[in-house]
């Protein structure tokens, strides 16, 4: 994934000269995740700059740089790094378009390596995407595959509005065939997809729970149950079309995500689903997320995320056999 | 192997560290002066330029004029609020007269008289504070930021669009300004780290009104003056009477000269003083004695310039009368113009979030519409 990331960045950059990627590190290190690899020495040092270490300024800086026509990449360091920059995402990046009446869109695209299971220490592990879900004016993107880091990430930088664009950093070093040497195509802002197909239940997820839910459904097929999963891709514009069209096809939803669960995206998702689809639902909409408490020490963090066994628990409730 | 045992030691107790440790010796020219920079009453105003001054005259009788009747709008209810800069007029004004067409002002939610004075129509810079939208116009069109409410977030726009405009090899000059409670925030350290990192032609331009509504510079910073705190980025520091608009023009004027001609930010220092409350909403009595603001009065920046110019001869009855009229007219068209309410559609809430609406904001629409039709029925 890490591969795809950083081709889409030079792929960008190449076909437009606004594109501008910078950060903590991005430049002669390429990051620390080495995402940026190698951008700086063949687009130079202004075209992808190593900044101070201040969080708030590489996001305020991006800002006025957007307002003179680039496009700004930025990335945040980590996850819980990115909390310093938050006043100038929710007072300005957010909000200029709307306050400008669309004379001043900011094309930024906020790249935020996220999540768990890395056993990184306090401080590298947060999933931070209910603050940005919960901003208007914000896109917020999540890939979970090769293609789609690659496709997604492209879109982002294309994209007219300020796209927040979560990494999930345990999947960038996920192998897959990919060629990069022929990317697949864009998929676009706001598209879910149907990864496995199924009859008796629709889990719905996104970002690094995607292979866990894929893996629980596999495991389910032995309990005779047959799950469909449904990988969000987009959180702002939640595609609520594929979200509705799966569960009225199942008849229930488990919605899996990392964050915690109070006032996370399951949260918001599951109430959708009782809207739209009471009348289809077998059964209460159910979620696995991670625990409402600060993001545990790397040595508890497994009872923390939401795993393939907790999974095929919720999954139960749903009362297979009325 | 012991310490004694290490390779050099023995010989001399002192070692030399290595190069890159070295700190610069150049920082007295970045110090400020410990005086104000003054013009106006001093053997300087010599060499003032008559046609300039003629105009700044003008300018201020304006702003002066433009204060007044905003804060009249407020106790008719036309404005939710009004920032006065009764007696910061000449840092407003001068902060606009030395940007060239093509440069770019990121004024503060109190810099309205600023983006006036640099053409903006008064009307709609005060979209804003009058509150049918938060920003009036198209800031490219008029390169003026919109006036930013948190305090010095538009500090490190002003960086990132000069740096930007620099990349492109285009001759763009930044000012921003901000108060002297604003210079407290994270913001204010970042933008002026990232200027003089970067060299981005920026000029910060710190109205020191003596308060952060109620809290006076004692209680905001202990450094000897704003000014000092340039040394520690690397850009000079200057300080300026903010009242005397000849020293404020002349001042800015080679900052933005610096920052044009590649020498990077410059951080500006203007001492003034806020003659009115904070806003309408503040009771100032509670925070300050009268004394105070009578002393300031007597260094009132209108004035300052009268009297230097009247004596000088640049300056006439009849000059000062023909500004007092244009003063006048602007104040009688403004009162006019703001007095008509405007007229607003609500569906416009919606209407610029996204480039495209998602499906939520569609169906919050249909809402808000059948809402308003069912309203238009009854
Ligand atoms: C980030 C932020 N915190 C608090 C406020 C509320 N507030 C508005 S004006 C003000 C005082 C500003 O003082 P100063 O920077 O000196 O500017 P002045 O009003 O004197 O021009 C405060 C605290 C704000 N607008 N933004």
């Amino acid at each position: 994934m890490a591969q795809a990331l950083n081709r889409a960045m030079r792929d960008a950059m190449a076909a437009d000269p606004a594109v501008h990627v910078m950060g903590e590190d991005v430049g002669t290190l390429g990051g620390v995740f080495r995402i940026t690899d190698g951008l700086a020495k063949e687009f130079g040092e202004d075209r992808c700059t190593d900044t101070p270490l201040a969080e708030a300024g590489i996001l305020g800086t991006a800002v006025g740089m957007a307002m003179y026509g680039l496009r700004p990449v930025v990335e945040m360091q980590f996850d819980a790094f990115a909390y310093p920059a938050f006043e100038q995402l929710v007072s300005h990046v957010a909000r200029m378009r709307n306050r400008t009446r669309g004379a001043m869109p900011l094309p930024i695209t906020i790249r935020v390596p996220y999540g768990g299971g890395i056993g990184g220490v306090e401080h590298h592990s947060d999933s931070s995407e209910a603050y940005y879900t919960a901003t208007p004016g914000l896109h917020v993107v999540t890939p979970a595959t090769v293609e789609d880091a690659y496709g997604l990430l492209r879109a982002a930088i294309a994209s007219d509005d300020p796209v927040v664009f979560m990494e999930p950093k345990r999947l960038y070093w996920s192998k897959a065939d990919w060629n990069p040497e022929a990317p697949a195509g864009v998929p676009g802002i706001g598209k879910a997809l149907v990864r496995r197909a199924g009859t008796g239940a629709t889990l719905i997820t996104y970002g690094p729970s995607l292979p866990v839910c894929l893996e629980a459904a596999e495991a389910a097929r032995e309990e005779g149950w047959d799950l469909e999963v449904l990988d969000l891709r987009s959180l702002v514009p939640l595609d609520e079309e594929a979200v509705v069209a799966s569960v009225r096809r199942t008849g229930r939803a488990v919605v899996v995500h990392e964050a915690n669960g109070f006032g996370g995206p399951g949260a918001e998702i599951a109430a959708r689903i009782q809207e739209k689809c009471f009348h289809h639902l077998e059964a209460p909409v159910l979620r696995v997320t991670g625990f409402d408490i600060p993001y545990p020490p790397p040595m508890l963090e497994k009872h923390h995320l939401p795993g393939v066994d907790r999974i095929l628990d919720t999954v139960a409730r749903l009362q297979w056999e009325d | 192997m012991t310490v004694q045992e290490l390779p050099g030691a023995g010989a001399s107790h002192r070692s030399t560290p290595p190069p890159a440790w070295r700190p610069r010796t150049d920082a007295a020219p970045l110090l400020p002066d410990p005086e104000p920079y003054r013009v106006l009453g001093t053997p300087a105003a010599e060499k003032l330029d008559a046609d300039l001054m003629r105009r700044c005259h003008a300018e201020l009788v304006r702003g002066r004029r433009y204060n007044a009747q905003a804060t009249a709008l407020t106790r008719q209810g036309r404005l939710a609020v009004y920032p006065s800069t009764v007696g910061q007029e000449a840092c407003e004004i001068a902060a606009a007269l030395v940007l060239q067409e093509q440069d770019w002002l990121f004024p503060s939610y109190r810099d309205t008289l600023a983006a006036v004075a640099r053409g903006l129509d008064p009307v709609q810079a005060l979209t804003l504070l009058r509150g049918d939208w938060h920003t009036g116009y198209d800031p490219r069109e008029h390169r003026i930021a919109p006036l930013s409410t948190p305090l010095a977030t538009q500090l490190p726009h002003a960086v990132g669009l000069a740096h930007a405009a620099r990349l492109r090899g285009d001759d763009v000059v930044a000012l921003a300004m901000v108060g002297d409670g604003g210079t407290s925030e994270g913001d204010f350290h970042e933008a002026l780290n990232f200027a003089a990192v970067w060299k981005a032609p920026v000029v910060f331009l710190v109205q020191n009104n003596g308060f952060a509504i109620s809290v006076p510079l004692s209680k905001q910073t202990a450094a000897p003056t704003l000014a000092h705190k340039a040394v520690g980025y690397g850009m000079p520091g200057r300080l300026v009477d903010g009242n005397d608009i000849a020293a404020v023009h002349e001042v800015l004027s080679e900052a933005v000269r610096r920052a044009r001609s590649g020498g990077g930010p410059t951080l500006v220092e203007a001492v003034t003083y806020r003659i009115e409350a904070h806003t309408n909403a503040d009771d100032a009595t509670r925070y300050r004695g009268d004394a105070e603001v009578e002393a300031w009065k007597a260094h009132d920046p209108v004035a300052l310039l009268e009297r230097e110019l009247t004596a000088r001869g640049i300056l006439d009855e009849q000059a000062v009368q023909a500004a007092r009229d244009a003063a006048e007219e602007m104040a009688a068209d403004l009162r006019e113009r703001m007095n008509a309410d405007p007229v607003l559609n609500p569906m416009d809430i919606f209407a610029h979030v996204y480039a495209e609406q998602t499906g939520r904001l569609r169906e919050q629409a249909d809402m808000l519409r059948a809402e308003l039709d069912a309203e238009e029925q009854s």
